[in-house]
């Protein structure tokens, strides 16, 4: 028995693939006739191909808590995501002005501080701001960048336009999903390849190289570039070893690098002392330097900051980068692209209610019940309210929280996310997904085709985090040409 | 190579031949005793004093009966010395460094932590202990042939036969050592067991034919220590790990003080007249040996594996360039 379209049914939902029961898109034709030419059995052991794929080859994410077993396999859905090249090349031009203006932003911040004296920016959130690193005031890193990896939420409404959820400019993970998914599709899905033609992904590890050698600190041939990890029961340790291997560079940990007394940053090899000139660091501001920020961090290197405000090395993401990374910062990504670029956003942004202004916290506390609530610097989907589904205690402990630190907390509508056709067990049901890009930004843009698709697998669930539930998708931007 | 990285790699090497050979030792100790009368046997302490944990264990233990201590050395978890402590290391250490080992090592030697996590308690009574141990020596044996017959023999692999074999020539001076204990005591009355115990000896370094095909004598205590201290070809003996430690060490960068001390280490154990030794000077001399592997591990350390902090920058106005 093969699938029956007919009662697929998205349900007032937007869906990427199935226009209405039984009526695919125009992209995805091809995708539901092979689909379609495929029995149940057939595609449960493409399922079971894929999921044996994934733990051969060893991809997991780790998960705190779990005593002994704390490395679980990828969840990974066999059947893809499509997205219009022509609609792609728009939203990339978004991605690209989006964090052109932040990169500007952060910079002004830590300058002059130009947004704030022409009054666009409030000061009290800037003095309020958990990721504002004092310690970088002055600092001027190369080409002006300070986000140099930016990993950008992105939602489909009901009507099928992309918005803008959150910004992650500290350390954002994913992209190593992104591209393991690409490979396990290639293996189960190896004819579809023929009937798209499909954006490749793969080249990322070489782009991300050029990016960072591009931020060292003197025009050497080789620059020596490391990913540094907090270490093996980090969530992401996966990743840092995978992009580590791809790139071709050590994987250090903060114990394997000193500042020496020339202000320069050395790694320990059994050759002697080795000059480090770029660390793409995975570890969060505060442990980078016990000299400079957290005092008791082993995980960070004594001297680092020295090294870098020096000009010694490059870091990416800058310390400080975070600063942007915030939800109330967020709030006002459309007035920070104005104002640096005259430009409108390409990409909106979703809503959003800031607590910190009066009229809005009082719409909030009233409509509690059907906004979803989240806190300005949490990561991972945790800490926040989704109202329609809250309990009444939630409500009101939210309700309490929002009024004792209003600066802490923004609020959007509930969305209606969109679907696509994701495997749940025999059946092919709609689920909602989102979908994060990567940016890379050093002495030029990169924009991946595409992005790491995460889709909630829980019936009517909107929560993506792995760590919660999510499963991924392999995301392709197709050229209609070809399709 | 990272120093970090590095080190880890020594350790693996380490632990899987330290597990294998305590297995070793605690089967060869285990068939002496057997084949012993009731009444001259030594008693099981020896066991852990030949390892040198006696420490560790009075914390956990009042009696140095056989199943506490065959469970020091073999599964408990809080004995830096058992068996299970052993492929717990090397595990750990090799999970971190999966990018440079081949994936198949990864997968044999989490296979082997899981069968010995799951059976070790198997291997404390008499009854299951000898094929516990046999499987245990012989999964370590098969770990050892696929890093030796997969990976590149190139710096990792350097610094695999560089742990491995400093770890064996160690661990092989304490199964020379398990004999002497037992003979110590009666030495004014050898028995006719004497030779049995030799026997027992070499056969738990696999080493009683090798023994038969070189040495060409009739076994005895003398002739036994010489072959497993000096014999140039058994590839357990200590002579011949010395010999394989120096070789890694020679393809190793910055190897002046490793090599040195090594050097003076082969001379040691090449040199020496154990005919002329009594069961006291040997024990004495393999105290001394097992203190001159410390210090070539010591010397391994500083050259390698230290995080190197840099020499304060010197401010004297030196030469100027002309």
């Amino acid at each position: 028995m093969s699938i029956d379209w007919t009662c697929y049914d998205a349900r007032g939902f937007y869906d990427e693939m199935i226009a209405s029961p039984g009526r695919p898109r125009a992209l995805a034709q091809n995708m539901v006739k092979h689909l379609q030419a495929l029995s149940s059995e057939e595609i449960r052991a493409r399922q079971q191909a894929a999921e044996a794929a994934i733990v051969k080859m060893g991809i997991t994410f780790t998960v705190y808590g779990e005593g002994g077993n704390i490395d679980r396999a990828w969840p990974f859905d066999i059947i893809p995501r499509i997205i219009a090249a022509r609609e792609w090349a728009n939203t990339a031009a978004g991605l690209r002005q989006r964090v052109q203006a932040l990169n500007l932003f952060i910079g002004d911040l830590y300058g002059e501080q130009r947004i704030v004296r022409d009054g666009v920016f409030p000061a009290e959130l800037l003095a309020n701001s958990k990721n504002f690193r004092r310690e970088c005031i002055g600092i001027r890193p190369r080409h002006g960048v300070w986000a140099h990896i930016c990993g950008s939420d992105l939602v489909r409404d009901d009507q099928g336009t992309f918005y803008v959820l959150e910004d992650n400019l500290r350390v954002p993970s994913g992209v190593s999903y992104m591209l393991e998914n690409r490979v396990l599709t290639k293996q189960v899905f190896s004819e579809l390849f023929t009937d798209y033609s499909i954006q490749p992904l793969a080249d990322y590890p070489n782009h991300l190289f050029d990016m960072l050698a591009s931020i060292a600190p003197s025009l050497d041939m080789f620059p020596e570039i490391v990913v540094m990890s907090p270490g093996i029961y980090n969530s992401a340790y996966f990743e840092h070893s995978f992009l580590a291997q791809q790139m071709g560079v050590e994987l250090v940990e903060g114990s394997d690098l000193v500042v020496s007394d020339d202000d320069c940053v050395y790694m320990s090899t059994i050759d002697g002392l080795q000059r480090v000139d770029v660390i793409y660091r995975r570890i969060d501001d505060l442990f980078l330097d016990p000299e400079v920020f957290n005092k008791d961090s082993t995980l960070g290197v004594p001297g680092l900051m020295r090294a870098w405000r020096k000009g010694n090395v490059g870091l990416a993401n800058a310390p400080g980068a975070g600063v942007a990374d915030d939800k109330v910062v967020y709030a006002f990504a459309p007035k920070i692209i104005k104002y640096y670029l005259d430009e409108d956003p390409i990409i909106p942004n979703v809503p959003t209610y800031v607590c910190l202004d009066k009229a809005e916290r009082d719409h909030v506390l009233q409509n509690l019940d059907k906004l979803v609530v989240k806190p300005a610097n949490e990561s991972g989907g945790y800490g926040m309210l989704i109202g329609p589904t809250a309990s009444k205690h939630e409500l009101e402990e939210f309700a309490r929280r929002i009024k004792a630190d209003p600066r802490n907390y923004i609020a959007q509508p509930m969305l209606k996310l969109s679907t696509v056709p994701t495997m749940c067990g025999d059946r092919i049901e709609p689920r909602h997904v989102d979908l994060r890009p990567f940016v890379l930004h050093g002495e030029k843009m990169y924009v991946t085709p595409g992005g790491l698709t995460r889709v909630a697998l829980r019936k009517g669930s909107t929560v993506v985090n792995s760590s919660q539930g999510g499963g991924s998708k392999d995301t392709w931007i197709v050229n209609p040409e070809a399709a | 190579m990272l120093s970090r990285v590095a080190e880890r790699i020594y350790w693996i090497a380490r632990y899987i031949e330290r597990a294998e050979n305590s297995a070793r030792l605690v089967n060869a100790y285990t068939q002496q005793m057997l084949d012993l009368p009731s009444g001259v046997e030594p008693g099981w302490r020896q066991l852990v004093d030949i390892i040198g944990d006696a420490p560790a264990f009075d914390e956990h233990y009042r009696s140095y009966d056989e199943h506490n201590t065959v469970s020091f050395l073999v599964a408990d978890d809080f004995s830096p010395s058992s068996i299970l402590t052993s492929v717990s290391r090397a595990r750990e250490n090799m999970r971190t460094t999966r990018e440079l080992l081949p994936t198949e090592a990864w997968h044999h030697c989490n296979e082997l932590y899981l069968q010995v996590r799951n059976h070790a308690h198997e291997g404390i009574p008499r009854r299951g202990r000898h094929a516990f141990l046999k499987d245990v020596i012989f999964r370590c044996q098969q770990l050892t042939g696929l890093l030796a017959g997969t990976m590149s023999h190139d710096t990792a692999y350097d610094l695999v036969r560089l742990g491995r074999n400093l770890e064996r020539a160690d661990m092989t001076t304490r199964i020379i050592d398990s004999a002497i204990f037992i003979l110590m005591p009666r030495q004014r009355d050898p028995g006719q067991y004497d030779n049995l115990l030799w026997i027992n000896v070499l056969k738990s370094s696999s080493g009683d034919q090798m023994y038969r095909q070189h040495v060409r004598s009739r076994i005895d205590g003398a002739a036994v220590v010489k072959f497993l201290l000096q014999d140039r070809y058994f590839p357990r003996s200590v002579a011949r790990a010395v010999a394989e430690v120096e070789f890694s060490i020679h393809h190793l960068p910055r190897n002046e003080a490793p090599l040195l001390r090594i050097l003076e280490l082969r001379e040691r154990v090449l040199m020496a007249a154990v005919d002329d030794m009594s069961l006291e000077a040997m024990h004495a001399f393999i105290d001394k040996l097992q203190l001159a592997f410390n210090l070539v591990h010591n010397e391994i350390f500083r050259t390698w594996f230290q995080i190197h902090h840099p020499a304060p920058r010197t401010r004297t106005a030196g030469m100027a360039h002309a």
